[in-house]
């Protein structure tokens, strides 16, 4: 990791934490949520507000299966989808039979949460330095210098961060980052009863998901993929990644992000041209005559 | 929108029946910007007006044009403190805005547009005071072409403020926008000063409007060509209504000018006034399109899906 170039660690897996300047840092910590043992208990959903002591996000129904939380805002950290679907799960027996379904019934089931990607496009569009990169290679948001320009909202190519209504900055899932200071496991995936949410060394968790997504495939799961673990990915791999049954938009997940700041070089390129163009045609129009 | 309930700002139906949708009960992909269309598109129009004025304000100072300096030199400094206005108004926390000043980022094309906005709107200051009061016409030209060289700053940067985020509409046309938003601005600054000055001055505005308003035409075209399927949100509902009617105002505003619209009083100011609003239009209508290409996951999931499946 140390011999590569900067550019390099642009463009691959690199390491967050050494590129922002932490030079003694613990190993990278993150989450792999393995939706396939997921059962939509939102245990996570309420730790993560007792604990970071998140406000109330809505009390609505939807109608969308059992989801009230609707999406990741600023006001909700951890976000279990539910999505019902007439399709096969393995072996799985649905206990219910809707008219016409001949029971195939699947009902997948997954808690989202903020990426904590390895090029990270809220932190870098954040114009006052609100959002940083911690020791751990996580993502977190300065709450006593965010501003509420509200850049981050949609730099973010997973729509994860947003303002809180009646505070006017943003908030996120900061991987509980004062829990990790004390060498404590976030509130979520302390609270998840099945494990489906997994916390650990970012390495540790990509190789264990390796093995459980092989072994689904074995036992007939053909669909079960990994989102977000490859470092050589849009946003050079996710801190927290997902072990998923379906494409990624079927939970709401983009299918192939890319950090908007990758293109921000061409972009500063078009700028100055398109400065230099219009400053020629001032130029131009003010020196003709007056006829 | 900061609504809780996307759902129902929306008017999304869920239907859970629907495996082959693609998204997650048609809920936005991406979190679309939380930014005021008055203030932010407003913005997106009033640095342009602002920093092409300027321009247009230096180059009048220095051949001789006191009667189209003095207006114009006046507009960008209302534009650009009416900017600096928007932009603090529009903060969840409008008393932090100094916190953008602890930082300079190339990153965030935020952060370097605070930083160019607060060395350019001074300048514009002290351009206008010599103006009004006829002191001091060395530092007041002096302050007016700083004034001019930032301001070329001012109204391209935009172009990247908005195109560096992951809403489909905008960074999909990263290479067109900040051409789209100088345009705009030559013809924003060259139909106000066909407005504001004597037929005996209003020349370099007349020619700065007649290439604005061509290269607003010219390069919204190349722009509904990159963005593809996306071009749809040009072309429907707010977005489409309002692009349409700045595309007639600027072909009109074109017209006229090229058959000597600026030799009389009368339809010089309408031109320019047309050319304005044609200016506003264009602004507002990108910025319509770019929330409803956040808000429909559509665009994200068909944009995403096609550069995966081309690169597989």
């Amino acid at each position: 990791m140390s011999d590569e170039s900067p550019i390099d660690v642009f463009l691959g897996g690199g390491d967050p934490a050494a590129s922002a300047g932490h030079e003694q840092h613990p190993p990278r910590l993150g989450f792999f949520t393995d939706t396939s043992i997921c059962i939509g208990c939102k245990a996570c959903e309420v730790a993560c507000k007792e604990w970071n002591g998140v406000p109330e996000d809505g009390l609505n129904w939807t109608g969308f299966s059992h989801d009230n939380s609707e999406r990741l805002s600023g006001d909700t950290w951890r976000h279990v989808a539910f999505i019902e679907q007439r399709a096969p799960l393995g072996g799985h027996q649905p206990n219910f039979q809707r008219d016409g379904d001949d029971g195939d019934f699947r009902w997948l089931m997954a808690s989202d949460v903020c990426k904590h990607c390895t090029h990270a496009a809220c932190l870098d569009v954040c114009p006052t330095g609100a959002i940083f990169r911690s020791e751990f290679g996580t993502v977190v948001i300065q709450a006593d210098v965010c501003n509420g320009c509200g850049y981050c909202v949609p730099a973010c190519p997973y729509g994860v961060l947003d303002r809180r209504p009646d505070d006017g900055r943003v908030f996120k899932c900061t991987l509980c980052y004062d829990r990790l200071e004390v060498g404590q496991e976030p509130a979520c995936a302390k609270a998840c009863p099945t494990d489906s949410i997994q916390f650990g060394e970012l390495d540790t968790l990509r190789a264990r998901a390796g093995e459980r997504v092989q072994e689904l495939q074995e036992a007939g799961v053909v669909q079960a993929r990994l989102y977000g673990h490859d470092p050589d990915d849009g946003v050079g791999g996710d801190g927290a990644f997902f072990l998923l049954l379906d494409e990624p938009e079927v939970y709401g997940l983009p299918p192939d992000p890319v950090v908007t700041t990758r293109d921000l070089g061409r972009m500063w390129r078009q700028v100055g041209i398109a400065a230099g163009a219009l400053l020629a045609a001032g130029v131009a129009a003010s020196l003709g005559g007056d006829r | 929108m900061t609504d809780p309930n996307v759902a129902d700002a929306l008017d999304v139906r869920p239907d859970p029946s629907d495996e082959q949708s693609g998204s997650y009960y048609g809920l936005p992909i991406i979190n679309p910007p939380v930014w005021e269309e008055l203030e932010i598109a407003g913005y997106l129009f009033l640095g342009g007006l602002a920093g092409a004025s300027s321009i247009l304000a230096a180059g009048a100072d220095l051949t001789r044009r006191p009667r189209l300096a003095k207006p114009t030199r006046l507009c960008a400094t209302a534009a650009s403190t009416l900017s600096f206005v928007a932009l603090i108004k529009d903060l969840g926390r409008p008393a932090r805005f100094v916190n953008m000043l602890r930082v300079l980022k190339p990153t965030s094309p935020m952060s370097v547009g605070t930083w160019i906005l607060s060395a350019y709107a001074p300048l514009n200051f002290v351009a206008s005071a010599s103006a009004i009061s006829r002191r001091a016409p060395e530092i007041g030209r002096a302050a007016g072409i700083g004034a001019g060289l930032l301001g070329s700053a001012v109204a391209s940067y935009t172009g990247a403020l908005i195109a560096d985020t992951a809403v489909p509409a905008w960074h999909e046309g990263h290479r067109e926008l900040p051409f789209l938003f100088v345009a705009s601005a030559a013809a924003a600054a060259g139909g106000f000063g066909l407005a504001a000055a004597p037929v005996s001055e209003n020349a370099p505005a007349a020619r700065m409007a007649l290439l604005g308003a061509a290269g607003e035409l010219l390069v919204e075209q190349l722009l509904e060509r990159r963005l593809g399927p996306i071009a749809e949100t040009l072309h429907t509902g707010v977005a489409g209504r309002r692009l349409r009617a700045a595309k007639l105002l600027s072909a009109a505003g074109l017209a006229a000018t090229a058959l000597g619209a600026r030799r009389s009083r009368v339809t010089s100011a309408l031109t320019g006034t047309g050319l304005v609003a044609a200016s506003a239009l264009t602004r507002f209508g990108i910025f319509a399109a770019g929330m409803e290409s956040a808000r429909d996951p559509r665009y994200t999931v068909a944009l995403q899906r096609a550069r995966r499946d081309a690169s597989s």
